[in-house]
This record gives C-alpha cells, sequence and structure tokens, in this order.
C-alpha cells in the first residue's frame, strides 16, 4: 500500500525515469519526501523552473528518453511555460509533473493557485488533472506513453496535493500495457502512395531529400543515409534536422532555409521531385510558399496528418512513421527492376558543383577572413577542430545559433540541441545542463551569446552543484546580435535596444563567483590555443567569452518578402 | 462554405475546452456549438458549424483528429444529413397580432409552449435556415428573446458515427 506521492515516484521508477528536473514547493512537498525516501529517481535541483524544462528537453534531445520534470503549483507550474512550448515546438517528448493545491480549494484563488491544465493546452500534447490518488499509476503510464508516440510533445500531469498526502494509502500496480481508443498513432504508411514515391524517385532527374527532425526523432538517419547514398541524391536538413544525414558527406548541400546554403537553396528551388521527410514547409524553410519550389512533385511523409499539405500541397503524401516508410521505401528500391536515371542525375550533380563553386559549404569565402577581428564563424569552426567534430552542442538562440548550424558539421543525430521552432533565447545552457547528465563523459558546448546566456544564466550554480563540465562558447558582440542585423538591414542601423552600452557583466569574474573558469579572447591568433585550453580542463565548467566582430550578419539569407528559395542575400554586397 | 462537423469525445473534464481552445488557437471561427453525452455514458457527441473552404476543414478536421479527447469525427456536410436546430423565440401577441403569430407558428410547425396575456413563447424545430426564415417572418419588432440550441446533425442512411 502506497500514498499518492508515493506511488507518482515508483511510478516513475517503473517506467524508467532515471532522472528528474525539478524544484520544490508547498504543493508538491508530499511528493518531494517520496523522493527523499527513495534511490531510484535521481532528482536535479535547478535554479529556476524554466530551465528545468529545458534541462529535461535536452536531455530527451540527446538521449531520445522521455524528459521529465516536477514542479510546484502557481508559479513553479508558470515559469515551465516557455519550456514547455520550447519542447511542444520541436515535438519533444516531456512530462511535466506541476503539483496542484488542494482539490477542494481549486477554483478558490487559493495561495499559488493557477490553472496549470487551462494555462498550458495550447502547448501540449496532452494533459490530466489526477481527481483520484488511485489513478496516479494509470495516468503516468499513458502520460509516458502518448508523450512518447506519434507525433512527440510534452504533457502535463497536474496532481493536487491532497492526492499525493501520505495519511492515505492504495493498493500501487502499474500497468504493463496502455491501449486508449481514441488515440492510435500512425504506424506503417500506405504501401500503395509509397509505391508511387518510390517510382517519382527513381524517375528524377532533379531530386533533392529534404529532412528534417521527425527524422531524429523517428531515430531514422542510418536509413535515410542508406536511402540516400543507394539513389546518390542530394541530402539537405532543417534546422531542426542536422546531424540526420552525415555534415561531412559530399552529398549533403547543408542547411535549407532562410539561412541555408546557397546551393542547398538553389537546388531545392530548381529540383523536379523532392523527398520531404519528416519537415514541416515551416515559414523558415519555404520563404514565400506561393513561390516555393516551383517544378517539383512533392513527395511528403510525416507522421503527423495535419503537418502534411499545410503551407505546402503535397503529390504524394505518406503519413507514417518516418523509420517503416523508409524501411518500405528501400526495399522498393533494392527490388526495382530499373534503377536512377544516372545520366540525369550525373548532370544534376554537375550543376550543383557549379553552384557549390560559386557559394557554399565547400567554398573557402562563406565568410570574409581578410580582417584581424575575430569572425564568429570562424570560432564555430575552430570549435569543431578542437571538438573533432564530435561534441552535443546545445546552442541558443540568434546569430550564434545560425553560425553554430551553419559551419559545425554535424556528423550524428542528436548532437544539434537547440530551439528551432520556439526559438527560444535562454534554452542553451539548461539544455546543456540536461545533456551532461545524460551522458556525464560527453563533451557537451553550449554555444551562446552575451544576451541568450543572460536569460538563465543561474544555472550556472546547478552545474556547480552537479560537477557538470559544460563548456559555454559565448560569441561575444555586445549586442543582440540577430536584432541588430535586421535594424541593419531593414532600419537604417537605427539600434533600438539591441545594445548593452556598458552593462555587460565581467563575465570571468562571474565565473570565478561560481567557482567556474572564464576564459576572455580578444585576439584572433588566440583564438585555437585558447579553445584547446579550455576543453583541456574536462572537469570544469569553463566560459569562453570571445568578443567577436560585432559586424558580422548571417549569410547566406533568403530575400523577403515575395521571394523564392533562390532568392538570397550572399553577403553585404552580394545577391543571387 | 458553412460545414456541420461532429465529433465523437471522451466525455471527460477539459475535454470541451481543448476543442474550443484548438478553434481560437488556430485562427478558426466556431459559429455554432452544441454538445451532450451520448447513449454511452462516457462519450460526448459534440456538434459544430463553421465556415470555410475545403483546405481549412481539412486543416480543422485534422487537427480536431490530433486532439487525445477526439475519438472519431465526421464533417457531416460531406454526404446526404439531416440536421437540426430547436430554438424557444418568446415574441409580443396580443391584440391582432395574437392569431397573426399562432397562424405563422403552425406553418412553421412550431408550438406555442408558454403563453401569457401579452406574450406567446414558442418552439421551434428544423434547419438553421429554417429558424431563420421564422424569426424573419415574425419581425424584429415582436420579438422579445431568442435562445437557439445550436446545430446537431446525423447522417442520412446506413452511415454511422460510434465507435
Amino acid at each position: 500500500m502506497l500514498s499518492g506521492g508515493d506511488m507518482l515516484i515508483r511510478a516513475l521508477r517503473d517506467e524508467g525515469v532515471e532522472c528528474v528536473f525539478g524544484y520544490p514547493g508547498g504543493a508538491a512537498l508530499h511528493i518531494y519526501d517520496a523522493i527523499f525516501r527513495q534511490k531510484d529517481v535521481k532528482h536535479i535541483l535547478v535554479r529556476h523552473e524554466q530551465a528545468a524544462a529545458h534541462a529535461a528537453d535536452g536531455y530527451s534531445r540527446a538521449t531520445g528518453k522521455v524528459g521529465t520534470l516536477l514542479v510546484t503549483s502557481g508559479p513553479g507550474a508558470t515559469n515551465t511555460i516557455t519550456g514547455i512550448a520550447t519542447a511542444h515546438m520541436d515535438s519533444i517528448p516531456m512530462v511535466v509533473l506541476s503539483a496542484q493545491v488542494v482539490s477542494d480549494k481549486i477554483g478558490e484563488d487559493a495561495f499559488q493557485e493557477t490553472d496549470m491544465v487551462g494555462i498550458s493546452r495550447p502547448i501540449v500534447k496532452h494533459s490530466f488533472l489526477v481527481s483520484d490518488p488511485s489513478e496516479i499509476p494509470s495516468i503516468i503510464k499513458k502520460a509516458y506513453y502518448i508523450a512518447s508516440t506519434g507525433r512527440p510533445g510534452p504533457v502535463v500531469v497536474d496532481i493536487p496535493k491532497d492526492h499525493t498526502d501520505p495519511s492515505r494509502v492504495f493498493e500501487y500496480q502499474y500497468p504493463e500495457s496502455v491501449k486508449m481508443r481514441s488515440y492510435v498513432p500512425a504506424g506503417r504508411g500506405h504501401a500503395g502512395q509509397i509505391k508511387k514515391a518510390v517510382q517519382l524517385l527513381l524517375g528524377a532527374k532533379r531530386p533533392v531529400i529534404y529532412s528534417g527532425g521527425g527524422v531524429i526523432q523517428g531515430d531514422s538517419s542510418e536509413l535515410l543515409t542508406e536511402l540516400a547514398k543507394k539513389l546518390n541524391f542530394p541530402v539537405t536538413n532543417t534546422l531542426m534536422g542536422l546531424g540526420a544525414y552525415p555534415g561531412t558527406d559530399r552529398q549533403f548541400l547543408g542547411m535549407l532555409g532562410m539561412h541555408g546554403t546557397f546551393e542547398a537553396n538553389t537546388a531545392m528551388h530548381h529540383a523536379d521531385v523532392i523527398l520531404a521527410i519528416g519537415a514541416r514547409f515551416d515559414d523558415r524553410v519555404t520563404n514565400t510558399p506561393s513561390k516555393f519550389c516551383p517544378h517539383a512533385k512533392i513527395i511528403h511523409v510525416d507522421i503527423d496528418p495535419a503537418s502534411i499539405s499545410k503551407t505546402v500541397s503535397a503529390d504524394v503524401p505518406i503519413v507514417g512513421a518516418v523509420e517503416s516508410v523508409l524501411k518500405d521505401m528501400l526495399s522498393l528500391v533494392n527490388s526495382a527492376e530499373q534503377g536512377t536515371d544516372q545520366e540525369a542525375i550525373g548532370d544534376w550533380w554537375a550543376q550543383i558543383d557549379e553552384w557549390r563553386q560559386r557559394h557554399g559549404l565547400y567554398h573557402a569565402n562563406r565568410f570574409d577572413t581578410s580582417g584581424e577581428r575575430i569572425k564568429p564563424q570562424e570560432v564555430v569552426q575552430v570549435l569543431h577542430e578542437v571538438t573533432k567534430g564530435d561534441a552535443y552542442i546545445c546552442s541558443d538562440v540568434g546569430q550564434h545559433q545560425m553560425f553554430a548550424a551553419q559551419y559545425y558539421l554535424f556528423d550524428k543525430p542528436r548532437r544539434w540541441i537547440n530551439s528551432g521552432g520556439l526559438g527560444t533565447m535562454g534554452f542553451g545552457l539548461p539544455a546543456a545542463m540536461g545533456v551532461q547528465i545524460a551522458d556525464r563523459d560527453a563533451c557537451v558546448v553550449c554555444i551562446t551569446g552575451e544576451g541568450s546566456i543572460q536569460m538563465c544564466i543561474q544555472e550556472l550554480s546547478t552545474l556547480t552543484q552537479y560537477n557538470l563540465p559544460v563548456k559555454i562558447i559565448c560569441l561575444n558582440n555586445q549586442a543582440l546580435g540577430m536584432v541588430r542585423q535586421w535594424q541593419d538591414m531593414q532600419y537604417d542601423s537605427r539600434y533600438s535596444e539591441s545594445l548593452y552600452e556598458d552593462s555587460l557583466p565581467d563575465f570571468e569574474k562571474l565565473m570565478e563567483a561560481y567557482g567556474h573558469v572564464g576564459i576572455t579572447v580578444t585576439q584572433r591568433d588566440d583564438l585555437r590555443s585558447k579553445m584547446e585550453e579550455c576543453f583541456a580542463m574536462k572537469d570544469r565548467v569553463v566560459f569562453m567569452n570571445v568578443m567577436v566582430d560585432r559586424s558580422e550578419h548571417v549569410y547566406p539569407m533568403l530575400v523577403a518578402p515575395n521571394g523564392s528559395m533562390r532568392d538570397m542575400l550572399l553577403s553585404k554586397t552580394e545577391r543571387t | 462554405m458553412r460545414r456541420i462537423v461532429s465529433i465523437l469525445m471522451e466525455n471527460a473534464p477539459g475535454a470541451l475546452s481543448r476543442v474550443v481552445g484548438l478553434f481560437s488557437q488556430r485562427g478558426y471561427n466556431i459559429d455554432t456549438l452544441t454538445v451532450a453525452p451520448t447513449e454511452d455514458p462516457t462519450l460526448s457527441r459534440l456538434t459544430l458549424t463553421t465556415v470555410g473552404d475545403d483546405h481549412k476543414l481539412e486543416q480543422i478536421t485534422k487537427n480536431l483528429n490530433k486532439l487525445i479527447d477526439v475519438v472519431k469525427l465526421v464533417d457531416l456536410s460531406d454526404g446526404a444529413h439531416i440536421e437540426r436546430e430547436l430554438m424557444l423565440i418568446k415574441v409580443k401577441a396580443s391584440g391582432a397580432q395574437r392569431a397573426e403569430i399562432k397562424r405563422c407558428t403552425d406553418i412553421f410547425r412550431g408550438q406555442i409552449v408558454d403563453v401569457t396575456s401579452t406574450i406567446y413563447t414558442i418552439q421551434i424545430v428544423g434547419t438553421a435556415d429554417k429558424l431563420d426564415a421564422f424569426v424573419q417572418s415574425i419581425g424584429e419588432a415582436s420579438i422579445l428573446e431568442v435562445v437557439r440550441s445550436g446545430v446537431s446533425g446525423i447522417a442520412r442512411g446506413e452511415k454511422v458515427l460510434s465507435i
């Protein structure tokens, strides 16, 4: 016989949850006492509930497991909202356990009461309000099932304090399986549609594979790579999909979209067949939807039917799990009597190589390297070299995020961890914390700016408490870089509220205060040696404050509004 | 184009707010809404009317289907269907008007369900168009209060929305 609080923690254990990120408070105290009295589920005490959500999110992105967080009612719950929305936009499986005031006080404006189910409703996959302690095991089972299957997403479980009361005990049994009549995640794709898709692919003359976060969530990178190799098709990844296809492979065109490579965007524009897989034709990818890829037949594979033909109509829609659809496609391709049109594909590669000679991944002059100032792109390139391209890169949001996405070529999935959909500044550091918890020995980097880092900087203290040796690479341009870039481009360089004047902290001293190491780099010549110094300190948190050229802009950049995918700015002076 | 979407969903707390929330969140419009439990008390039947083209309706139905509490749904306007709405309407009925309103009620096959010396309360059932027509024929000047249930609907023939 167990109390509601004990049942909750036991259910987490039985679900295989190894760690919970959280922060205690009044309504959660019974649960926290249950945590104290066991050893199976580890709790990580964050410094702000938003960070608990981002840490659980990062943990999930790196491992593929469901991230879990536990917070108290009222402000504890509301503080998680940005983190939940971040996970929701990027389809990250997460279970949010929020305590609630005692059930007979709900609706009475009790102390620390907020309608968590209501407030989180638009940004969750589903939510539960526990109405009786005996429901706790089955609700937890359902919560993890819903969060992790189909198109993954966050699930909130709101638990009134009286339902975790230690004085009321119940028989505990954790359900072995779950079946819900109202929830049946998509499985295999339609065989006829897959056949049609493969026929299109085999007949293609200018194909592009455009893959997104769904391939990573669906653990299907190897299948994607196998298919692309077999067909000899070029591959581009979305911001969320980086690492799904090896970034250093010649068939990789780089990221596409607003800050995608010249070759990826141009190839998309001229393609005759596009295989969109686990991607959702986000507005940052398509530019003007009516001008998007005018010559292409579009095959769209997604587990979520609502993603298909939402902004761009699919010619061959396939609803299904990416893994099973890729397997079916591969077996059809392998058994096809006639392969691809090799001559046409050869011509297509020749065309792509021509584009590459003008600008792109393999072009020497992707950015100006002649000056003395440190270019942010170069910092990412050096980071890539020093970490041998094998680190977990957790990014904040802004110019540094785009530079990281463009210049750190990810060869493996789940190594690039960033807030793609919501664009949450402050995500990077707590996410890195979650990744380091998941893999204590891994090289975990938070790439950030002096703006983003200050949005969740309190977590430096959590890093101290749990000995999490995250490396923080701060591309410090003393301005909100992306805002400043747009102000340069569209507002005649009127820098409205995007500058810090002289208000930035002395990061070295700040790191020292937390027990960490701070390094400042101002000279271009010092960059590599300081970076090596930083990563040589394996057991320490090191903050590299790199003073970069503040005038740098992120290019290429799609021309908007009314541009197509081939309309790009390539530098401050060049346009396609 | 006007659509009638009929939804079978879990009769659970919060289920209705998820459906309604989806509409505001995604910028869709609800014109009418009616909901009640079915013969199976664990299920509710919700009928709503909305306006949109095929693309918009496809998105609406896909997104509704994604809601965990939604078990099944159908766009009734896709096929032959029966549509009904109930209206209770309170009108001034005195002098010569009294007989005229009674006649009009009969023509629309309505019933006078409550009477005072100056007021009739009329119950009338039919398609939304029929109720609109009745309101028009009574004339705004006589109307004191109108209560409409929102549209309910069911497919004709052998088609059934059940689990």
